[in-house]
């Protein structure tokens, strides 16, 4: 097996071993989706929302909130642990660099909000008619463009933080900004004008959106793309600035 | 034939030259030891040889390669323990055996390895629930792992205790035996002149002495070190008055005297003629302390 095949196997098995971290990132957004289409009303046409349901709405929120999860809580809280302790040193005495951790992270926290991508799009399909991407070639852009920028910001924080314990406050401290621009406590459809715009600027607002789209058949919007494609650029860029092996 | 060469060795950190101008060579197959009190500069020193910091003068050879440029040649050659290094929590120990043999080409068989650092029963156990000693001993099998020609181990028996440390070292020697040169890291006397077959000894970010253990403390001989305990107090200046004595120290209720020539005569018989009776009198032979003492002027802890 190949060092990056082994040390992302291996981040996966130790991300099993910790159930708090496998609980929200895993199974809560699947069962906020199934509390939220509990809601009766939630399951019906709103006038105000253009006949559609708030159901639908919520689908892309919490694709998003799970990409979220992942990138400013496991992923910083996880490598700025492994610099606190050593760990990274440690690889840079072996033949593998370091750099092919940060990969391994990386990759499984992608295979993982993948995974729980393709959960919550099952159970909204099946449970509550919630009509699946009509583009799925867009849809996947506009879902790998937010785990991008939204994995850059994970990384900035793991960069900034000076150890683990402060990567995951940090991390919570954005966590919550970032998910109501994403339209967790209010979808973008019933935000006003101001909140809309400031939303569109968000990587997880314009996620979202992009999801929104490619789920009623179009392609993601250009004003989105540049803004996912400016966070990830902006925000590996510091992170690449800042960034320290120990 | 020579497979570490250091010469000139300096590394700063701002104004502070934590290594200044070491330079020594380490022969294949050998344990060599680098001793000397914290801070003397030593972890800097490995850490330059094992290109994890780039000296700010000097050159340096690995079984011919330069740390900095041949670095991915060096990984393969060159194992490492690192000082305060830890592993995930909840990694296991078979796990992390099969992870770092991944990285590397070649690598020995690690179950033969972990049956050596008896480790066999722990496979299944996670990181954090091992005891410092197994911890130890799984860092010494992953620096191991990759069959390096060049072991590198910085303050392996800190925080141990004194059994476990023992067992270590036998650990130590027996890998020495595979035919691995060993570059040892230490603050132990104990453990340098019990183990190392020659010794740098470093102060203040330069080499003092660079001898066999029997040699450095060959240099020293006519030192002894008289302890005991006075029956009644008295006061040091009578002792340092004594052309034979060149220190007194207070080591709880004993008094340590450090001297020359025929120093326990002179010591008993000024006690005698202040009624003073030396109780529990030990005279102790010359150790790698006194030779430490003798070639930086100031004792080992300071």
């Amino acid at each position: 097996m190949s060092a990056l095949t082994r040390l992302t196997a291996t981040e996966a098995k130790l991300f099993f071993r910790e159930p708090m971290s496998v609980f929200f990132t895993l199974a809560f957004p699947p069962l906020l989706l199934v509390i939220l289409g509990a809601i009766p009303a939630f399951r019906e046409p709103d006038e105000t929302l253009g006949g559609a349901r708030v159901i639908d709405l919520y689908a892309p929120v919490v694709i998003a909130m799970a990409i979220t999860m992942f990138a400013v809580s496991s992923l910083p809280q996880g490598f700025a642990t492994y610099r606190e302790k050593g760990v990274l040193r440690r690889m840079r005495t072996t033949p593998v660099k370091p750099a092919v951790m940060l990969g391994a992270q990386l990759l499984m926290s992608t295979l993982m909000s993948i995974a729980v991508m393709v959960v919550v799009l099952a159970i909204a399909r099946l449970a509550f008619n919630v009509s699946l991407p009509r583009q799925v070639p867009a849809y996947l852009l506009g879902y790998l463009l937010c785990a991008l920028a939204m994995f850059a910001v994970g990384l900035f924080v793991a960069s900034v933080a000076s150890n683990g314990k402060s990567a995951g406050a940090i991390g919570s401290l954005l966590f919550f900004p970032f998910l109501f621009f994403g339209g967790l406590w209010a979808p973008r459809e019933t935000m006003n004008d101001v909140l809309r715009t400031i939303s569109d600027f968000t990587p997880l607002g314009a996620g979202v959106q992009s999801l929104s789209d490619a789920t009623a058949g179009h392609w993601p919007q250009p004003l989105h793309v540049v803004v996912m494609l400016g966070w990830a650029v902006v925000a590996g860029g510091s992170a690449a600035r800042y960034f320290r092996w120990e | 034939m020579a497979i570490i060469e250091v010469t000139d060795l300096v590394k700063r950190y701002g104004d502070h030259t934590a290594v200044d101008g070491v330079g020594f060579t380490v022969e294949q197959g050998e344990i060599f030891g680098i001793l000397g009190p914290n801070g003397a500069g030593k972890t800097t020193t490995v850490e330059c040889i094992e290109g994890l910091r780039s000296p700010d003068g000097g050159t340096i050879r690995v079984g011919g390669l330069d740390p900095r440029r041949d670095e991915a040649a060096l990984r393969r050659l060159l194992g490492a323990q690192l000082q305060e290094s830890e592993l995930p929590d909840k990694l296991e120990v078979g796990e992390a055996m099969e992870l770092f043999s991944s990285f590397y080409g070649n690598p020995t068989d690690w179950r033969e390895l972990i049956e050596a650092l008896r480790l066999t029963d722990k496979l299944g156990t996670q990181f954090r629930k091992l005891s410092g000693g197994q911890k130890q001993r799984l860092s010494i099998a992953l620096a191991l792992v990759g069959d390096p020609k060049v072991a590198v181990l910085d303050e392996l028996t800190t925080g141990l205790d004194p059994q476990t440390r023992r067992d270590t070292w036998e650990l130590i020697e027996g890998i020495r035996a595979r035919g691995v040169t060993i570059l040892l890291v230490t603050h132990f006397m104990e453990e340098a002149e019990r183990l190392c077959d020659r010794l740098a000894l470093i102060d203040a970010g330069r080499v003092v002495a660079l001898d066999t253990p029997a040699g450095l403390v060959a240099r020293v001989d006519d030192r002894q070190r008289i302890r005991f305990r006075p029956s009644a107090p008295i006061d040091h200046a009578v002792l340092t008055a004594l052309p034979e004595v060149t220190a007194v120290e207070r080591a709880g209720g004993q008094l340590v005297v450090t001297g020359r020539g025929n120093v326990l005569l002179a010591v008993t018989t000024a006690l005698a003629r202040h009624q003073v009776v030396a109780g529990d009198l030990r005279v102790e032979q010359t150790s790698l302390d006194d030779a430490f003492v003798a070639l930086t002027g100031r004792p080992f802890d300071a």
